[in-house]
């Protein structure tokens, strides 16, 4: 009955209709001043993301509010992924600034597309059912899709977005078949009735598992994991290098909280089941990441692989909430907020090591290999000694963040009883830690093969130092980000 | 009345024809492109399928959100697929190769 129709509450969505709103504004303007001042279009496109994240601190009341006929869900880990992702997404702006204007590539449709993939990425993170989780998973990739082949004239940039087209679509294809058998077997499309739909035992447990498989191969291929990761080298070397920092920062978050609300919010009853195929597949992924990365050439695609094993890594965490069939809150708590933190931590390293990309870049010219990174300590040693801490913190070498986010998975995944996995996982950062020093020996002992001057803006600079910093001081003080993280989760589970 | 396992097995073979579609052709774009419309309708009728057997309506608005995306999607494929015919020359599969993945 039409009658019977209730506005829902827009409250807990206030950020996103805000960026939906202001991206209308942005394309007006950018239709008016784009072509003489872009500047505009990006200062619109900032104070909107600035705009999204006072709401988002505003509207934050600690409460899980559901909204939309319980298909949107506001609590506090929803507000914290946001507030991540909308630091990643003006990090990339400012990084990639430069780059963009040199290349003739900040047109108007750059910062709709990485608008519109925001959006995406936080209808995600607020997903209460499969609706909404597809809604906004679609959004975000078909965005995505549209930046990777910004540049039209780039070969290498438009058949990197054709292959992340095809094996995107074959993804979400994939998710959505597990969805519908899903359905099927619970009868709901809202992630809390098919979580109690499955407690209470009446659906038919194959069609469910066979469902099963079908989302996690889905969220495999988002997060880039083996063997659904042939997107990500091709996608990363192929696209402009900001774009490449865009997908390879903040999506890892939308991929995170899509896997934790899927698997853990939805489909916890099974988690014994996931569990062993996320099991199989972070193994695989920190074998082949650390493995394949050692033989590359191109920063970007070496970044690549070492971006599949670092989800290995982070899923670690992932799969080590339920021990031995039996739900403890706390061990449960830990592992998800360890998980959570090692995404973060792999934002914050992986802007500040395409920024180092990006700084050494420069108009006509693309410092894509390992080769550009030769003897930076006597172009800059202030940057090679920001390189430095990247890298030291991608191996996760002591005292900086991604040493702590390690550590935390690893704890997670032996308090689990994973102890030979953990084991294999340590072995396999000790391999990788070759490819990451080995940038480290190229920027110290080696003669600069390029020698010109560094022309990055002071914004860049500035932003990079920061940056590494922020990396240096969050392995400094880990316990903060860590409290955050446990709150967050805490608090929402 | 068609038993719904009967619906189920068409889909799944549906699904499946597109998934080998996308795997084994090695000749041409845009029959990847009809492979992948194919597997969102087998996703659809599973949804539709799944919704009358349950005399549940959110199914069927599900299939109304997918058939939208897929149009969406099959737009961003064609304008990409337009734009790399125009640096290459040519929408082989087989011509992709200057990645190496």
């Amino acid at each position: 009955m039409l009658n019977n129709f209730v506005m829902p509450d827009l409250y807990p969505a206030a950020p996103e209709i805000f960026l939906l709103l202001m991206s209308f504004l942005v394309l007006f303007v950018d239709l008016i001043f784009g072509a003489t001042h872009r500047w505009m279009t990006a200062m619109l496109t900032v104070v909107t993301l600035l705009g999204c994240a006072a709401i988002t601190l505003v509207t934050s009341d600690g409460q899980t509010t559901l909204t939309f006929s319980n298909m949107f869900v506001d609590d506090l880990l929803s507000d914290f992924l946001k507030l991540v992702t909308y630091l990643a997404v003006i990090m990339m702006l400012i990084y990639g600034r430069q780059y963009l204007a040199d290349r003739g590539l900040d047109k108007g449709e750059f910062y709709l597309l990485v608008l519109y993939a925001t959006l995406g990425m936080m209808v995600m993170i607020s997903a209460a059912s499969f609706l909404t989780m597809y809604l906004g998973l679609e959004l975000m990739s078909l965005s995505l899709y549209g930046l990777v082949a910004i540049d039209r004239e780039s070969r290498r940039g438009t058949e990197a977005a054709m292959k992340y087209f095809v094996l995107g679509a074959l993804a979400s294809g994939m998710l959505l078949y597990g969805m519908s058998m899903i359905y099927g077997a619970t009868g709901s499309l809202e992630l809390g009735s098919v979580a109690q739909a499955m407690y209470q035992g009446h659906s038919e447990k194959t069609v469910l598992v066979f469902g099963l498989v079908f989302v996690v191969a889905g969220v495999a291929f988002k997060l880039g994991m083996v063997p659904f990761h042939m997107w990500i080298p091709d996608v990363y070397h192929g696209a402009p290098t900001a774009v490449t920092m865009f997908i390879g920062s903040a999506p890892k978050l939308a991929a995170f909280a899509m896997a934790l609300r899927l698997l853990v919010y939805g489909l916890f009853a099974l988690a014994v089941d996931w569990q062993k195929m996320l099991l199989i597949m972070a193994v695989l992924s920190i074998g082949l990441g650390n493995l394949a990365a050692i033989a590359q050439t191109n920063i970007k695609r070496m970044l690549a692989y070492s971006a599949i094993s670092h989800m290995g890594y982070m899923v670690l965490g992932l799969m080590s909430g339920l021990v031995g069939g039996q739900l403890d809150p706390f061990t449960a708590v830990n592992a998800y907020s360890s998980a959570l933190y090692y995404t973060v931590a792999y934002v914050l390293m992986s802007l500040g090591a395409f920024g180092m990309v990006l700084l050494l870049s420069r108009a006509g010219y693309e410092a894509e290999n390992l080769e550009d990174f030769k003897g930076l300590n006597k172009r800059s040693p202030w940057f090679a000694a920001m390189m430095l801490i990247m890298m030291f913190s991608m191996a996760g070498i002591p005292f900086f963040v991604g040493f702590f986010a390690k550590f935390a998975v690893l704890l997670a995944a032996i308090k689990a009883g994973y102890t030979a996995v953990a084991v294999i996982a340590v072995m396999f950062s000790l391999i990788g830690a070759f490819y990451y020093l080995r940038v480290v020996k190229l920027m110290y002992f080696d003669t600069p093969v390029d020698s010109a001057p560094i022309t990055a803006g002071l914004d860049l600079r500035v932003l990079l130092s920061l940056n590494g910093l922020a990396v240096a001081g969050f392995g400094l003080f880990p316990d903060s980000l860590m409290l955050v993280c446990t709150t967050a989760l805490m608090r929402s589970l | 009345m068609i038993p719904l396992s009967h619906y189920l097995i068409l889909a799944a073979i549906l699904f499946a024809i597109s998934i080998v579609g996308i795997f084994l052709n090695r000749k041409n774009l845009i029959v990847l492109l009809m492979a992948i419309e194919l597997m969102l309708l087998a996703v659809n009728l599973n949804f539709v399928a799944f919704s009358h057997y349950l005399n549940d309506l959110s199914g069927q608005i599900f299939v109304f959100f997918i058939l939208v995306v897929a149009a969406a999607e099959s737009g961003i494929g064609l304008a990409i697929l337009v734009v790399l015919f125009r640096n290459l020359s040519s929408i082989d599969v087989e011509d992709l190769d200057t990645l190496k993945g």
